[in-house]
């Protein structure tokens, strides 16, 4: 590149099949000084429109590609000058280039922050979208999304007055485009990853009592999900398992130095997202019952933002109670362990001897081969029925 | 008990909470039955029935503790227990 000065902003990679993406919107003009974090543009991807962030300080000196063109993840989208004592943002200049869009997902795990709306009007793209095109002001009308953030319904009630067509849908990303996408992603993964499949039942009898009085003492906006002990388990399993925890890259295992667990989360109109919890072994679960609401709100409203899908260092699948019993599943490459929990259900289960009724549920690990073998899986495994059968951890989450 | 007032519509009372946080099923609402299990139906998952029954307490003010969970399946089960005398 030759000139040190400036640095390049690239299309980040949004989650592991995605290839391409356009820009529908800056968030910034040229001439604006914009800080690590900083939300500079929404991109539209197959899936669904993201807030991208920046990861470095700089001034936008120029656009490189056009709002709504097509691009390829990796192309330079703006140039920015950097600013007095900035770090040499390398990261983004050179590894882009050289290494598939998914090596990047290490690179970015550390330091990420969330960042909440910075005096602008928090709202979904969608929702800025649709308010341009019925000429309402975004600030004036109240949000009911997460963080007050605009949502589509907001923009649907403000605009009743006037007749508009109702626009209840994400503008049509054709089902085939997505599935097109995922059958590519998941072709590698097959073709790529040498899977093994580990199970083991866990009697998960405690843990609903433990929820059950919990929730049973709490208002209905703080009871918990089995879910968020169960991402809470594997955030305690991969922080002590760290073969399992990090990316497979050029042929060898980089283990990440945060456990940033992302969740599955299917989309009734097609297609699945994993948008992450960052540093999910530092919560509780409390804090993990938030996060993963927040998660799943967004990815039903269409306000997932960028650092959520990049980074991952693992990821859970949870069936829930009308699932299936139990997933063998396909790991989102360059990670190297998918978790899936399967519904529970009362199964004969023997105690001290005597057969008696328990709810039990299925914990499996779908691994890469060339990152662990199945003696540390199983370890891995054993690690999750642990917290789930004696509460260990949730306990401790508890008291602290 | 609650402050509220009393809910003039609970059917719309249900389905906008529905439609709040499932924007997408939006469209499907329309033609709900309202005696059938829509969770199965629209295939709401753990999360989303959560959070629909957060919004409901919010706005009648009255609990719905887990145990009522299982006889609130359709439309007109959760408004008849929301317009009855509660726990």
């Amino acid at each position: 590149m030759g000139d040190t000065a400036t640095f390049e902003y690239r299309l980040p990679s949004l989650g592991a099949d995605m290839d391409e993406g356009r820009v529908i919107e800056w968030r910034v003009a040229a001439g604006d000084t914009v800080h690590r974090g900083d939300l500079i543009a929404v991109v539209e991807t197959e899936k669904s429109d993201i807030d991208i962030e920046i990861w470095h300080d700089g001034i936008v000196e120029e656009f490189l590609v056009d709002v709504g063109e097509l691009i390829d993840v990796g192309t330079p989208i703006a140039r920015l000058r950097r600013l007095g004592d900035d770090p040499v943002p390398r990261a983004q200049d050179s590894r882009d280039q050289e290494q598939p869009s998914e090596s990047r997902g290490r690179v970015d795990v550390e330091g990420f922050t969330v960042v909440q709306g910075q005096g602008r009007v928090l709202a979904s793209p969608l929702a800025r979208r649709m308010a341009a095109e019925r000429g309402l002001e975004l600030a004036s009308i109240s949000g009911s999304g997460p963080g007050g953030a605009v949502v589509e319904a907001d923009v649907l009630r403000a605009g009743a007055a006037q007749p508009s067509p109702p626009a209840t849908q994400p503008p049509a990303r054709s089902a085939a485009t997505m599935r097109s996408a995922i059958a590519e992603r998941m072709s590698r993964a097959n073709r790529e990853i040498p899977h093994y499949h580990l199970a083991r039942d866990i009697d998960v009898g405690a843990l609903k009592m433990w929820l059950d009085q919990r929730n049973a003492a709490r208002s209905i906006s703080e009871r918990l999900l089995p879910a968020a002990c169960y991402v809470r388990a594997v955030a305690v399993a991969a922080a002590r398992h760290h073969d399992l925890n990090g990316f497979w890259i050029d042929d060898h295992f980089e283990p990440a130095s945060a456990v940033n667990v992302a969740m599955i989360i299917s989309l009734r109109r097609g297609g699945l997202v994993a948008p992450h919890i960052e540093r999910a072994d530092q919560r509780s679960v409390d804090e993990i019952m938030v996060a993963l609401n927040e998660l799943v709100t967004a990815a039903r409203t269409g306000t997932l933002r960028g650092s959520w899908l990049t980074g991952s260092t693992i990821t859970v699948t949870n069936l829930g109670d009308t699932g299936a019993d139990l997933v063998h599943g396909v790991i989102s490459p360059p990670q190297v362990a998918l978790v899936g929990f399967g519904r529970a259900l009362p199964r004969p289960w023997v105690v001290n001897e005597l057969v008696t009724v328990r709810p039990v549920m299925t914990a499996t690990l779908a691994a890469d081969h060339r990152a662990t073998d199945g003696a540390i899986g199983s370890r891995f495994l054993a690690t999750i029925a642990d917290e789930l059968e004696h509460l260990t951890l949730l306990e401790q989450s508890e008291r602290t | 008990m609650s402050t509220h007032p009393p809910v003039s519509d609970p059917v719309a009372m249900v389905l906008s909470a529905i439609a709040e946080v499932a924007p997408e099923l939006e469209p499907e609402l329309a033609d709900l039955d309202p005696d059938v299990d829509f969770w199965l139906e629209l295939q709401l998952d753990s999360m989303d029935h959560l959070s629909i029954m957060t919004r409901l307490s919010e706005q009648t003010g009255r609990d719905i503790p887990e145990r009522d969970y299982p006889r609130l399946t359709t439309v007109n089960s959760i408004c008849s227990y929301l317009s009855g005398p509660g726990t």
